[in-house]
């Protein structure tokens, strides 16, 4: 059990003075990710929102080593920098114990970025990938991702008069990570923030590939209170929308079970991206998304046994 | 005065925590406000503030960096309801 | 007069040449993607890494964009880097050249040239790396095995005192897969030409933590842009300090540009890459005939080589610009253009005229040179040019 005390002494390793919106999930998680490192790291971002928001020259945010390389490539940048690592610790040329962590958004890792996502796990690089899923292309302005959920209102699946919103259910980004049989795998959210803490530290700590799929509650596109954010994050928990679970090497856990699992529309009335779905003639969207949430979680009891 | 070309770093670099350097402070439209009495330094400000905005020293909550606090009002209504320490006031109160 | 080194003197395709040059230089990283003509390169330099030849991390990345990120990252981490490709996986690497030229990390890619798609075709031409011409990279064209050995070797020392990433090429195919004399130093002797690399920024100094890859607005990317700019400007000071070493060393000296024939020639062609060679063996025909034709080769593309192009051409009567890539009504290809323009400035315009061949691959002929050397006898009487852009041997 993580102690907050504690992690506060590690000080704050993403400054103030960032650009995020008022509110913003990502560099919540961002602070939080970093609190819970235990040695120097260094990390790799694609271009998204927390890249934009914290590397504006000359007001770098980070007060940690970070590159920032193009959009679709973090995977492939931090792997390189693993390799160099590596080559400088087997010519001696280096000896401290250094981690890799790289971030991208929904955008830069469900989609255009899961080539080089793929490509690095499969060569088994030792590092984190941190996927920060606000659930929609938010920092060029809302377009749809394939992690934008069913029925969700984006500027490209409008929920317009004729189609409500995006028509196809979520891509299950951590399940295809756990098919490439990587040693450590999870979802959890910043309003579990000892969740989050601990899975960091345990992905930190594996040798070779780790990822985290982070749920990141984005005020503007998600269109709530800036003062929910972290309200919203235990709301996806506790309706199933987003379970938090872990898969070590193939052996899944379900880390949060709900004691009353509520329906999902618990989640979806606290944002303005599902307003138009609680009109009578989008009923059936709504149902459609609950099916799909219980399916899931039911499989997800299966699999944890 | 911004650099000429001559005076930048080689390539496209910047330096750890300049970001201090711009204070977001003006973009609040509330303000929290912090009571020592009532706090019991449990720390789920700090931890779920976005903007580092809560200040942390010696293993205690000292109060809110007004110069970077954008007004979200996570603190306040994350802050636990027995302790009830942080309220939201409109901004515009203090700048009279 | 070079010290007592002893040379080892072997039979080396291009590509050979250049995994044997990567070998020795024993880099940090190398991050990599098979594509032909250059997938030998590749394909030795793992088996080098298999034999534990070499102590580099090697990366078999699942693309070329994610080889040259992955270079990229290790680059910035303070690594020697290096990679190989050609034409298509060039071309994806696109967005990121030019990152990592305005990242000023010192990659060296080993760049076999060929054509970019479409249609596609595996055979050289140098479309590809003109293709990034403007990417902030050094660009060096060697004519056979030996000169990208020598300028694979030299490019590292380059880039890593310029801070610029240098693409060494060969032809695809036509010195790629030619089986030539290679005359191979030492391997102590690269490291000790080498040196340590020791940058200027490195993401591995956890104790002074940078950001690379900075976003700029409308305030700065102009200024960085500039500096990156002035960089480029001032590389050929490193490149022929680094060309004198290596010619005192190894007693084998390479230039910007390489003139033959030139000093009284009257008709003189330009020319990159491999034609050279074929070039020059017209030049001597030619002269046998009592005519005064000469040949330049441009080595060296990015940075320019505006002032040597003026000096050797300047005054002559007629020149021939051969130009393996043409820009597509974009008046002429890439080289015709460019010493077109830089002989703009001279009182007296030598008629210029551009020659566009080889596309594809398609194999350039003395008879074709001949021909190319007779229009500039034409040209040379009339005065002028009479077709600005030509294109030799594409049947009509």
């Amino acid at each position: 059990m993580a102690n907050l005390k504690e992690l506060a002494k590690r000080g704050n390793l993403l400054s103030g003075g960032h650009r995020a919106c008022v509110g913003c999930g990502a560099v919540i998680i961002a602070r939080q990710v970093l609190a819970a490192t235990e040695t120097p790291v260094v990390c790799s971002i694609s271009t998204g929102c927390l890249e934009v928001v914290s590397t504006l020259y000359p007001f770098n945010a980070w007060q940690v080593p970070f590159i920032h390389n193009a959009f679709e490539n973090s995977a492939a940048t931090i792997s390189g920098v693993e390799a160099c690592y590596r080559a400088f610790k087997k010519r001696g040329k280096l000896d401290r114990d250094i981690k890799f962590i790289g971030w991208g958004g929904d955008g830069g890792t469900y989609d255009i970025g899961i080539q080089a996502l793929s490509g690095a796990v499969e060569r088994g690089h030792n590092f984190v990938y941190i996927c920060y899923d606000n659930q929609a292309y938010m920092n060029t302005g809302i377009q749809r991702s394939s992690a934008t959920p069913l029925g969700a209102d984006t500027t490209t699946s409008p929920a317009g008069s004729v189609i409500p919103g995006k028509s196809q259910n979520r891509k299950d980004l951590t399940e295809i990570m756990i098919a490439h049989d990587i040693p450590y795998a999870a979802q959890t959210s910043p309003g579990h923030w000892n969740d989050l803490v601990t899975k960091v530290r345990k992905a930190l700590n594996t040798d070779g590939p780790a990822f985290l799929n982070i749920l990141s509650p984005c005020q503007l596109g998600w269109r709530h209170d800036p003062a929910d954010t972290i309200e919203i994050a235990r709301v996806a928990v506790e309706t199933c929308f987003w379970p938090l679970y872990e898969v070590e090497k193939g052996r899944y856990k379900i880390n949060k079970k709900p004691k009353t699992k509520i329906p999902v529309t618990a989640f979806l009335e606290m944002q303005g991206r599902f307003r138009h779905l609680m009109r009578p003639e989008n009923k059936r969207v709504i149902q459609d998304l609950q099916a799909h949430v219980d399916s899931k979680w039911e499989l997800l009891l299966k699999k944890a046994g | 005065m911004k650099k000429g070309w001559r005076e930048l770093e080689t390539g496209s670099i910047d330096f750890a925590g300049r970001a201090l350097q711009y204070e977001t402070g003006d973009w609040r439209t509330y303000r929290p406000l912090w009571s020592k009495k009532k706090c019991t330094q449990c720390f789920l400000c700090w931890i779920y503030c976005p903007d580092s905005a809560v200040i942390a020293e010696d293993g205690e909550i000292k109060g809110i960096d007004l110069k970077y606090c954008k007004g979200c009002g996570i603190c306040a209504k994350e802050c636990p309801p027995k302790a009830s320490a942080i309220e939201m006031k409109l901004e515009s109160e203090f700048r009279k | 007069m070079p010290k007592n080194i002893k040379f080892t003197v072997v039979a080396r395709t291009g590509n050979e040449a250049m995994a044997e040059a990567m070998r020795q230089i024993n880099p940090d990283v190398v991050a990599a993607y098979p594509i032909t003509p250059a997938t030998e390169v590749v394909q030795l330099f793992a088996s080098f890494v298999a034999d534990g030849l070499v102590e580099t991390e090697f990366v078999p990345a699942e693309s070329e964009h994610s080889a040259i990120s992955a270079c990229v990252g290790a680059a910035a981490a303070g690594g020697r880097v290096m990679t190989s490709t050609s034409s298509q996986g060039l071309a994806l690497m696109h967005e990121i050249l030019y990152i990592a030229s305005a990242l000023r990390l010192p990659i060296v890619i080993c760049e076999v040239n060929r054509a970019l798609s479409g249609p596609i075709n595996i055979h050289c031409d140098h479309s590809d790396t003109m293709g990034s011409r403007d990417a902030g990279w050094i660009q060096i064209f060697s004519e056979n095995a030996q000169e990208a050995y020598d300028s694979i070797i030299q490019a590292v020392r380059i880039s890593e005192l310029a801070k610029l990433p240098s693409l060494v090429t060969t032809d695809g195919f036509i010195i790629s897969h030619e089986m030539q004399r290679l005359e191979m130093l030492p391997d102590k002797e690269v490291q000790d030409f080498l040196g340590e690399y020791t940058p200027e920024f490195s993401l591995l100094d956890v104790d002074k933590p940078i950001l690379m890859g900075t976003f700029d607005l409308q305030d700065y990317f102009f200024e960085h842009k500039r500096a990156q700019s002035e960089a480029m400007s001032v590389t050929p000071e490193y490149m022929e300090q680094v060309s004198r070493e290596f010619a005192k060393r190894y007693g084998r000296e390479y230039g910007m540009v390489e003139a033959y024939m030139a000093d009284d020639a009257e008709i003189v062609t330009v020319v990159m890459g491999s034609a050279a060679g074929t070039t020059r063996a017209v030049v001597n025909e030619l002269r046998e005939e009592g005519i005064k034709a000469g040949t330049i080769k441009i080595r060296v593309f990015r940075p320019f080589p505006r002032e040597w192009i003026v000096r050797l051409l300047k005054g002559r009567k007629a020149i021939g610009v051969m130009d393996r890539a043409d820009s597509l009504a974009g008046f002429g290809g890439p080289v015709f253009t460019e010493v077109r323009s830089a002989l703009y400035e001279e009182k007296t315009k030598p008629p210029t005229a551009d020659y566009i061949y080889g596309l594809g691959g398609r194999d350039l002929s003395m008879e074709e040179i001949r021909g190319i050397y007779e229009e500039l006898q034409e040209i040379q009487k009339d005065g002028k040019a009479g077709n600005l852009v030509n294109y030799v041997g594409v049947r009509e």
